[in-house]
């Protein structure tokens, strides 16, 4: 039964995770968008951004309100679902939750408010400073939330205490400057900015495609595509450098996302397509090219990469060694006060692979009664399922390169072809709208399903983190959930697209007027008297 | 790293148990008054003007408002690991009962005025109730049964297990708890409605403010008279280190006197009843007598005063186990580490006070009485 719990936890947190990160990427970019937007509008005074903010305003706000009541959900589930996990390593893992809500969420939750109620409250330079507030506090919260995440990846400053049965804080600027955790933050939040300025090209494109709102959407396309491919580059620069850390840290992630089954002589080829076989531990139909590989994971000619066969035989020493820690961790606690120093010395040699003691609580109670056959099966647990990681990667990198390619299209056209699009990249940039949400989603299952068995990598495996809950509850809540998230997802798409439908409303007649003149000036007949009252244009 | 040594994990752990109370205490004064008027939305607005203004009142605010509740769950996470742990796992369907409410209320806030149709708006204010007064109510709950003790025991390997049911915790003193908890942010929100909104509904918000103040010093008295005579607190065997591991299974709480003992150990704490009911006296005289600022001081004078109750009745006990008490968790031993405890610590000495700045700010710029012709339709009101 208890695997039964610990799949159905797993489940409800994917699903709330996956459900959660439809809506973040988004906000994350939108915020910064509708901020810059916001600026041209101080910078230029032209009504019409004043117009534009308000109208991706509108959409981030929608966004917005789902991204922080899901959010709710994943700030409590640890304790809920995971509670032996929140045991085990709160010490580290609460304090970036914490420091999220400190100095990031409170600053864009307490501003978003005045961002769509302060129009006429604020000045032009107060409201543009309210605006980059919640941007800034929508990307701090990505980077706690990162550093958070990232010690699951690569659990550093930290060690295990008996006495409290827990991973306990060494030191705190190792968490922080975690390099996993800051190479994921800007992967993450640039993959943000991509989506965002995906959603605003594709929605822009399609005013453009129906003859609605030329003059916003030709702005909206100049700053997204920009800013957009800008992103894009840093996505791919960074993704490439999640895997050079993942290439020490995460040895076994970064094997099965290569099918990389045997170590190979440096530098190793990369395996461009092809089926993996978990049974046989071998890819079929490969198609290699040489040396790649070694350069992306090592950048060195000369370094390997350990392939799973490998890593298996090296978890299966930790394992025994692991088991040796287990039994200097029950003597320290039957000795609680006074533990001899010679069952000291054996935790400090041995502790760090008690985690691979743990991996056999799955076949035995007490580890130190494993036997052979059960340590075999425990060092082969440590591979991850590969053909999902292979493919989800290989999928999220095809996905990021068509990115560049087609912001890189929509910039020299918005910039050096006088906005000249073709009706083909028109519908092109309507048609790749879902693309950027199976990236990141793929992503997150490449970062987490890649980790597995561990939830906290080689520290704590992840059917030991469940709460001691009925398989009847986290069957009823995950169905609460799907259920809510079902209804809420058909209210959120319906509104969005009405809204698009809608196009802009507010300041209609401001920003015609306005637009009336600056025709009538740029074909040189402008009316002095009325260049005077719009003073800055 | 030494720098936490400087301070000692005894004052560490005394200033974290004060800041729960100070984020608790926080939620219960900013979000407060967003559940109080979701609770009174369908009732005191008789017309869908009038409704929209309510939310308008809270429409700019309830976002960073709501922040508190996140804040406080990440501090219990960071600070008390063992209670973030025990407490969300073993309220399991109370946790997701709260969740759920909660997701209602921002979307509510959010899509309400989006579409004109009146089913539409109706069911949106019913979620904003089940939103409001669900959580409000559940709060209170909880409290309730942490008082009583909660039947959970922890394994020697510290893996928490809860034996009791959801239903279990629907006692009739936790209910009473829950009726304190619900009453006393009725009455907040009706506070907040004198404070913000012109119209004929404020008047129907007074004569509930006025009723929930009775109520909830009503109910609050009664849960005091249930401890003195009916519930059994929690001690010490005998006296611990203030500075020993974080492993409750160290240290041994007994079941035994009562908790009202407290009072007779530490007079001063008197201050916090007495302070909680004051203000819903206040408060129920500022509603009758027409004040504003007074009145919404006094509400929060009282709820300041009733949860510093909870706490520094049960102090050093955070939350007892009824069926183990050897598993209770105290102040003592379920905090996090030393150096954890400093390094969050440290944060929230430099970002509280910028924090409640930044919002003293914007409550500044949003100031002024909202009316009917303040929230037309298709602009940025809710």
């Amino acid at each position: 039964m208890e695997l039964d719990i610990v799949e159905l936890s797993r489940l409800q947190f994917a699903a709330t995770a996956l459900f959660h990160f439809l809506f973040v990427p988004l906000t994350l970019g939108l915020s910064v968008i509708v901020a810059i937007m916001n600026t041209v509008y101080v910078m230029t005074n032209r009504p019409i951004w004043r117009q534009m903010t308000k109208f991706w305003g509108m959409l981030f706000g929608i966004n917005f309100a789902i991204g922080v009541a899901t959010g709710l959900t994943m700030e409590f589930e640890f304790g809920m679902n995971w509670s032996y996990y929140s045991q085990y390593v709160g010490d580290i893992f609460g304090a970036p939750l914490a420091l999220e809500g400190l100095m990031a969420f409170f600053l864009e939750a307490t501003f978003v408010g005045l961002f769509f109620f302060g129009w006429d409250k604020l000045s032009k330079v107060q409201h543009m400073i309210v605006t980059w507030l919640v941007a800034i506090g929508s990307n701090f919260s990505a980077l706690w939330i990162l550093i958070a995440n990232g010690w699951m990846q690569n659990p550093v400053g930290a060690e295990f205490n008996p006495l409290t049965m827990r991973m306990e804080m060494t030191n705190f600027f190792d968490v922080i400057f975690n390099e996993v955790a800051q190479a994921k933050f800007v992967h993450t939040v640039s993959a943000g900015y991509v989506t965002a300025a995906v959603f605003v090209i594709g929605v822009s494109s399609w005013y453009m495609l129906k003859g609605r709102h030329f003059e916003l959407a030709r702005r909206s396309i100049t700053v997204a595509a920009s800013f957009g491919l800008a992103s894009a580059l840093s996505v791919v620069v960074l993704g490439d450098e999640s895997g050079y850390s993942t290439g020490h840290s995460q040895k076994m992630k970064l094997a099965a996302i290569e099918a990389m089954w045997e170590t190979e002589p440096a530098p190793a080829s990369f395996t461009l397509l092809g089926w993996p076989d978990q049974e046989a531990r071998e890819t079929k139909y490969a198609i290699r090219i040489p040396y790649v590989m070694g350069l992306i994971g090592t950048r060195s000619l000369t370094e390997e990469i350990e392939g799973i066969e490998e890593l298996v035989q090296e978890a299966e020493k930790r394992v025994r060694s692991g088991i040796i820690a287990y039994d200097a961790l029950m003597k320290i606690r039957e000795n609680r006060g006074d533990v001899p120093p010679e069952v000291k010395l054996q935790f400090e040699n041995h502790g760090d692979d008690l985690g691979f003691a743990l991996l056999l609580k799955r076949y035995v109670d007490d580890p130190r009664e494993a036997d052979e056959e059960m340590i075999r099966k425990a060092a082969d647990d440590t591979v991850p399922h590969v053909w999902p990681l292979f493919w989800a990667f290989r999928i999220m990198v095809a996905i990021g390169f068509t990115f560049i390619a087609v912001l890189g299209y929509f910039f020299y056209t918005a910039s050096f072809r006088g906005m000249r699009f073709p009706r083909w990249a028109l519908r092109l940039g309507v048609l790749i709208i879902p693309l950027p949400w199976i990236a990141v989603e793929l992503g997150w299952i490449v970062a987490e399903y890649g980790r597995q068995p561990w939830v906290v990598d080689s520290i704590l495996p992840t059917a030991l983190g469940v709460s001691s809950l009925s398989v009847g509850q986290v069957a009823f809540t995950l169905a609460g959930f799907v259920l809510l998230y079902t209804v809420l997802f058909i209210v959120e798409i319906g509104l969005m697209v009405k809204y698009i439908r809608k196009g802009p409303t507010e300041d209609v007649a401001e920003t015609e007027a306005w637009m009336d003149r600056h025709r009538k000036r740029l074909r040189g007949c402008a009316d002095d008297d009325e260049a005077v009252l719009t003073p800055g244009e | 790293m030494i720098l936490h040594e400087f301070l000692s994990f005894e004052f560490l752990r005394l200033a974290w148990w004060v800041l729960l109370g100070v984020l608790l205490i926080g939620f219960a004064l900013t979000d407060g008054f967003d559940l109080g008027i979701g609770t009174m939305l369908p009732f005191i607005g008789r017309t869908d003007a009038e409704r929209r203004v309510m939310i308008n009142t809270i429409g700019p605010v309830w976002e960073g408002n709501q922040v508190w509740f996140v804040l406080g769950g990440g501090a219990i996470f960071a600070a008390w690991p063992l209670l973030y742990g025990v407490s969300f796992s073993g309220f399991y369907m109370a946790m997701f009962a709260i969740l759920a409410s909660l997701i209602l209320r921002p979307v509510a806030f959010k899509y309400r005025s989006k579409r004109p149709g009146r089913l539409w708006r109706s069911s949106w204010d019913w979620a904003l109730f089940i939103g409001s007064a669900g959580p409000a109510l559940l709060f209170g709950v909880a409290v309730g049964n942490v008082i009583q003790g909660v039947p959970f025991h922890l394994t020697d390997d510290l893996r928490s297990v809860y034996e009791g049911s959801f239903w279990g915790l629907l006692n009739p003193f936790a209910l009473l708890a829950g009726v304190v908890s619900l009453s006393m942010m009725v009455m907040h929100g009706a506070a907040w409605l004198t404070v913000k909104a012109e119209g004929a509904f404020v008047g129907r918000a007074r004569i509930a403010g006025e009723r929930a103040a009775l109520i909830a010093i009503a109910a609050f008295l009664l849960a005091g008279l249930w401890l003195a005579f009916g519930i059994e607190g929690y001690r010490f065997a005998a006296p611990v280190a203030h500075d020993g591991p974080s492993n409750p299974r160290l240290t041994e709480v007994l079941r035994e006197g009562s908790w009202l003992a407290a009072y007779a150990a530490r007079p001063w704490i008197a201050i916090a009843p007495v302070l909680g009911v004051l203000g819903a006296l206040l408060a129920w005289r500022g509603f009758r007598s027409g004040r504003e600022t007074g009145v919404i001081l006094s509400s929060a004078l009282s709820i300041t005063g009733i949860i510093s109750t909870v706490g520094l009745t049960m102090f050093p006990v955070i939350l007892p186990s009824s069926s183990d008490p050897v598993s209770s968790l105290t102040v003592w031993d379920s905090s996090s580490s030393h150096m954890t405890l400093f390094v969050m610590l440290v944060s929230a000495v430099l970002f509280m006070p910028l924090i409640i700045a930044y919002t003293a700010w914007v409550y500044r710029v949003l100031w002024g009485k909202l009316k009917e012709e303040d929230v037309k339709e298709g602009g940025s009101a809710y």
